[in-house]
């Protein structure tokens, strides 16, 4: 797509200001932080009730993102915001020339173990997010910000979790 | 002029959606330029070499934080009602050790992962896949596993109420500890970069 080589990336520092300004808009604006993982939820309801509406509905989880049907499931706050995500993140990447069709992984592990990985990984998270009230963005970020004590004991957990098994997965990247 | 606006009534619904895209556009825009779409960045974390996730992490809790605690102060934010998670220690400390587990293993969380499938990253798409999967067995099994995701159920409770210090105490011990968190972490790049 591009030819020209991938600018470097943002100062950490200056993107996480930038950052932290998103999120405070967020609170000012919306009384709400970030998120993504119920986005997914939205989808997956959204999905099971046009496949088996009968199942979808009567599964208590569900039920919750479908609400009483008097609007479109994906009619969600935080699908907007994940669509709206996936658009700053292209408009970023082409802007940068790092926008391009490629498999993130290091020289030493074949594309298909590294897809099975990443599938298995984002299995993982859903799990764990949904467990957790929230992910990295609605629980680590949003309430890291405010304080909130199920946050921070989450966002603790997730380099404990992160760094207990680091080294078994190295070969991934090195 | 009072805020959140949403809470206050400036606009329904159905702008919040537009809002929604708006402030989505930011986040992905934040997450692209720090390069929080590249698996391979974003695990550099948990290898110790690269540790930009958690300046930009902290980063961005510090700069909301002070943000939401001056205009708290200032009278122009009512922080009672920016909506908090309910905190359930139990699911949460699972969760949140479940889900370190598999940011290693995919290499990206939720949100990041869609940064990376918009910008071409074929591993975020069977990730995000993944995530669309393991919601689905999530549901399914809920019914199951409801004692767990309800157990400790400690109500919206934020650090300073729970530990009984004033909210500008811990706001400043948070501050200290990124601070010295930035100066570690980066001595540690330094020493892990030095070697071969």
């Amino acid at each position: 797509m591009n030819q020209r080589p991938p600018s470097p990336y943002t100062n950490p520092y200056l993107a996480g200001v930038g950052l932290g300004l998103v999120l405070l808009a967020a609170f000012v604006i919306m009384g709400r932080g970030l998120g993504a993982s119920g986005a997914f939820s939205s989808t997956v309801s959204w999905l099971v009730n046009l496949v088996a509406p009968a199942h979808a509905q009567a599964n208590e989880y569900m039920r919750d993102y479908l609400g009483d049907g008097s609007t479109h499931p994906l009619k969600a706050w935080l699908v907007f915001e994940v669509v709206g995500v996936a658009a700053g993140a292209l408009l970023s990447g082409l802007l940068a020339g790092r926008a391009r069709l490629v498999v993130e992984k290091g020289p030493r592990v074949s594309t298909a173990i590294r897809l099975l990985c990443a599938f298995a990984g984002g299995m993982l998270m859903a799990f764990g997010a949904h467990l957790a009230r929230g992910c990295t963005s609605g629980q680590a970020l949003t309430g890291g910000a405010l304080l909130n004590v199920g946050s921070w004991a989450f966002m603790l957990m997730v380099f404990v979790g992160g760094y207990a098994v680091a080294w078994f997965f190295r070969w991934q990247w090195r | 002029m009072m805020t959140p606006l949403f809470k206050y009534g400036l606009f329904g619904e159905e702008f919040s959606l537009l809002v929604a895209f708006v402030l989505g556009l930011g986040f992905g825009f934040c997450l692209e330029r720090a390069g929080f779409g590249s698996a391979r960045k974003l695990a550099a974390q948990f290898y110790l070499y690269d540790m930009s996730v958690f300046k930009v992490m902290f980063t961005a809790i510090v700069t909301a934080m002070l943000g939401v605690t001056y205009l708290g102060w200032l009278g122009w934010l009512d922080l009672d009602l920016v909506y908090l998670v309910p905190t359930h220690l139990a699911p949460q400390i699972v969760g949140g050790l479940v889900l370190g587990v598999g940011f290693v293993v995919g290499g990206y969380c939720p949100g990041t992962s869609v940064a990376a499938l918009a910008t071409g990253r074929i591993d975020a798409v069977l990730y995000a896949l993944g995530i669309l999967a393991g919601t689905l067995v999530y549901a399914e099994v809920y019914p199951a596993i409801k004692g767990l995701v309800n157990a400790n159920a400690m109500g919206q409770v934020t650090l300073p109420e729970v530990f009984g210090l004033p909210w500008g105490l811990v706001v400043f011990a948070v501050v200290v500890i990124a601070v010295v968190g930035f100066w570690g972490a980066t001595r540690i790049e330094r020493w892990l970069g030095s070697r071969p």
